[in-house]
């Protein structure tokens, strides 16, 4: 019971992660039809600029700041100037982001090197939460939080605000949005910008326990993808109810069976797509 | 269609040109040389097979690389572990890397464009995670080693750089002359209708799943193809054979090339093989010169080198 407790909690903890990496990859991709390659990428950037901000000013709050910022400047920067001359070319733009994810990997090896680190975790959510048997860290429990107001927050803007609506429409139909005078251009910056700052913030989030290491950024990319996959792309919802999923069944299978780890990821995409090859709330 | 008229008359003198340096120039060059271009013959094959689903059918595979890695996972696994005869591998490894390609097929057929890209990415990676980690059978990150030599083929010597090219080289013709038969074949024919227009090909009344579906199935036969001997050539296979970078780079060969040509995707496998080498002996750098290459043939040259100076396909 108690092992069933922890894992669950562990998978809701992986699931926070998923969340937040995801929802950009979705929101990029219901928007401008963008396979983002390179979203991986933002993850790892992340990581690694909050451990550079990080272990200069031995603050992890500047840390996030920064890679928040420095990142999603760099996602802006990548579709303003590289991928909207190749609006509506899916192919050609996931060709772009591959480029571009290629350079970044080995950029980020040859400025941090190799050497896996992990962020330290703040003091005052150092420790565990203790309830009977079960212990469980604090900062894990910290981050759940995090991700649960992030999802709220995205939600609001989403449903409940001009800009919200305006991303809605483009996910329904972009040239009809573009009709009733959307800018579509500005919002698909908007959208990549804030998704790649989406992903820095999970990678950060994720740091102190998972750190950065080489090859980070293509290990997540399929996980962020399966999420998309089972939600459906360009659905929140689905990034919260996929990365749920793939959040639980990839730690239990990776506690149950850690020689199939990432095999345990093709029964539920198989399942999705065989019921609903668009995911559980895409459109088609 | 009409719109190729630029340039098109370079193309045969060029194939010629081509074939007869393939198949003349071994016995004059070193045996890194031949071991390059037994490279890129092979790579070639792999090219050409993920170009068959790209060019001609419209279904970009991001996970190809998939099935070239199975396949020579199969023949490590039945000759180091099983002890398994030539023939008995060569057949394992095409029959487990067609099964999964008429497995996964069964998946990605009902879904086209990016949603095809996306999951051929990721049931690429649930391989690539397989051999990663199910230590047991695949060895894990160390791959398994001391898969035998090919010594005789056929009664033939096939020992040693040169010979063990010519047998490459005989595969890859073999395989060029089948491709090329499928695609110039109605079968050929309807899967490029399917990607001009699908809808209107299944009002004609094809059946444009199971069209979608052979391709991909006889693309993952190719690519076996390939996966066999590549794992003859190395004489060991490791999980980077089936990653995400692997698959990039096939894909970079397919488009670079240029899509829907056949001869462009091994100009591709050539072009990217013989920069590979070349910039190892300068730079370990490659991944960053891969996704410069990539950046730029998109920018520059997405039509492929094999279509520059051509009109584009609207």
């Amino acid at each position: 019971m108690v092992y069933f407790v922890t894992q669950t909690l562990n998978g809701l903890f992986s699931a926070a992660l998923l969340f937040l990496i995801a929802s950009g990859l979705t929101l990029a991709f219901g928007v401008m039809r963008i396979v983002n390659i390179a979203h991986g990428s933002f993850y790892m950037l992340g990581v690694y600029v909050a451990y550079t901000v990080a272990t200069r000013t031995s603050s992890l709050l500047a840390g996030t700041l920064v890679a928040v910022i420095i990142v999603g400047a760099v996602g802006f920067l990548m579709q303003r100037l590289f991928l909207r001359r190749f609006a509506s070319q899916p192919l050609a733009q996931m060709m772009m982001t591959m480029g571009f994810a290629l350079v970044f990997r080995d950029a980020a090896l040859m400025i941090w090197g190799g050497d896996p680190f992990t962020l330290t975790t703040p003091g005052w959510l150092a420790g565990s939460m203790e309830i009977g048997a079960i212990v469980f860290p604090w900062y894990r429990l910290f981050v759940i939080a995090v991700a649960a107001l992030v999802g709220v927050g995205l939600w609001i803007i989403n449903e409940r605000t001009l800009i919200g609506a305006r991303v809605r429409a483009t996910v329904d139909d972009p040239e009809i949005a573009a009709a009733t005078g959307i800018n579509v251009a500005r919002l698909s910056g908007g959208v990549f910008a804030v998704g790649a700052a989406l992903a820095a913030f999970g990678g950060v989030m994720g740091g102190p326990i998972l750190g950065g290491y080489a090859g980070m950024d293509f290990e997540l990319l399929p996980l962020a993808f399966v999420v998309v996959i089972i939600g459906g792309m360009g659905s929140l919802k689905g990034a919260l109810i996929g990365a749920i999923v793939v959040g639980m069944i990839d730690n239990f299978g990776k506690a149950l069976v850690p020689e199939l780890s990432y095999f345990t990821l093709f029964a539920p995409m198989v399942l999705v797509l065989a019921l609903k090859p668009t995911g559980l709330y895409g459109r088609a | 269609m009409a719109e190729r008229s630029v340039g098109r008359q370079w193309r045969l003198p060029l194939v010629v040109l081509f074939a007869a340096f393939l198949l003349v120039s071994p016995p004059f060059l070193s045996a890194y040389w031949v071991g390059l271009l037994t490279q890129v013959v092979i790579l070639g094959i792999l090219a050409m097979s993920l170009d068959l689903l790209i060019g001609y059918t419209g279904l970009p595979s991001l996970g190809h690389a998939g099935f070239f890695g199975v396949a020579a996972y199969g023949v490590g696994i039945l000759s180091t572990t099983y002890h398994a005869g030539f023939w008995t591998s060569v057949a394992g490894g095409l029959a487990i890397g067609t099964g999964l390609a008429a497995l996964f097929g069964l998946i990605v057929s009902h879904v086209r464009d990016v949603y095809f890209l996306m999951i051929t990415m990721a049931l690429g990676m649930v391989l690539w995670g397989l051999s990663f980690r199910w230590i047991p059978v695949t060895g894990g990150d160390n791959g398994i080693s001391g898969i035998p030599r090919l010594e005789t083929l056929v009664g033939l010597p096939a020992a040693g750089p040169i010979p063990f090219y010519y047998v490459a080289l005989f595969v890859f013709a073999l395989c060029m002359g089948l491709m090329t038969l499928l695609v110039k074949s109605p079968f050929g024919l309807t899967l490029q209708g399917i990607r001009e227009h699908e809808p209107r090909m299944r009002s004609l009344g094809f059946n444009t799943w199971l069209h979608g579906y052979l391709s991909y199935v006889c693309a993952g036969a190719f690519a076996s193809v390939a996966g066999i001997m590549w794992a003859y050539y190395n004489g060991f296979v490791s999980p980077t054979y089936l990653d995400l970078t692997a698959s990039s780079e096939l894909f970079l060969m397919v488009t670079l090339g240029g899509p829907a040509t056949l001869v462009g995707p091994v100009i591709g496998a050539g072009a990217i093989v013989i920069l590979k080498n070349v910039m190892s002996a300068y730079t370990a750098r490659w991944l960053l010169i891969l996704g410069i290459v990539y950046i730029v043939t998109i920018l520059w040259a997405p039509q492929g080198l094999w279509n520059l100076g051509q009109r584009r396909r609207a």
